[in-house]
């Protein structure tokens, strides 16, 4: 066995080098989440820090899903501790939706979603996910931290409301804004072809 | 009956939440008649594929 490879207490064991080896898809994973490349950095050290000295892998399931269990945790005690001391609103004044819908609430015909025909076929595209990365990057902080709560840690919304003490029609006001300017910035940008902003 | 802003917000909200029987046959129905909101729907769960594909990358 590799002289990195720590025993752990059950019958599976932490390869340190496995783990250093999660690093980089670590800190991409926490870096979108946290939009801060060097706190980043400090979250995902301490993870792999945890994960090779607690050895507590006790070998059923995958080595990674473990790791990136005690990675999540940690990003959600920073998110925690973030949402204590809030520097801005969760609803944020400057994104409602109302310019896509004429007075009775229907689609102005500028604004109606087009057809993206099997937008899967874009996953093999690079230029999808620099687009897709940047629109993801020009959602508002809250919004973003909310959204991703759900959509990247994957955490129910009940507790992403627990986490960051909002209310549940707070949480869908936020998930939906989320949402619909990710499509649009996605429709504007990628869809259409236009120049990104 | 829905109009397409009430649409947007129960697609959004069905991907968090158990829509009740009267809100998904609201729904459907609108999703039906309605072009914009059909192609918003699929969008917005190609949202969360492509969330789900970036992870893995």
């Amino acid at each position: 066995m590799d002289k990195n490879a720590v025993h752990a207490s059950h019958s599976g064991y932490v390869d340190a080098e496995q783990v250093a080896s999660m690093r980089e898809e670590m800190l991409r994973f926490t870096t979108l989440q946290l939009r801060d490349a060097v706190l980043a950095e400090d979250i995902v050290h301490e993870a792999i820090s945890a994960a090779i000295s607690t050895a507590k892998f006790n070998g059923r399931g995958s080595l990674k899903s473990w790791v990136f269990a005690i990675l999540r945790n940690k990003i959600i005690d920073v998110i925690r501790e973030r949402s204590r001391y809030p520097t801005e609103s969760f609803i944020e004044d400057n994104d409602n939706d109302d310019e896509a819908f004429d007075g009775r609430d229907h689609w102005k015909k500028t604004h109606k979603p087009s057809d993206w025909g099997q937008p899967e076929k874009n996953f093999d595209n690079e230029q999808f996910w620099v687009i897709f990365e940047i629109c993801l990057n020009h959602l508002p902080a809250n919004t973003s931290r909310v959204f991703m709560m759900r959509e990247h840690l994957g955490l129910e919304l009940k507790e992403v409301c627990r986490e960051l003490n909002l209310s549940d029609s707070n949480a869908w006001v936020i998930m939906h804004r989320a949402r619909s300017q990710l499509r649009k910035c996605l429709e504007n940008n990628y869809i259409r072809g236009g120049r990104l902003s | 009956m829905m109009n397409c802003k009430q649409a947007t917000r129960l697609v959004s909200q069905s991907q968090d939440r158990e829509l009740s029987l009267p809100e998904r046959i609201r729904l459907r129905f609108h999703l039906f008649i309605c072009s914009g909101c059909s192609n918003y729907n699929k969008q917005i769960a190609f949202l969360r594929k492509a969330i789900h594909k970036l992870r893995e990358r």
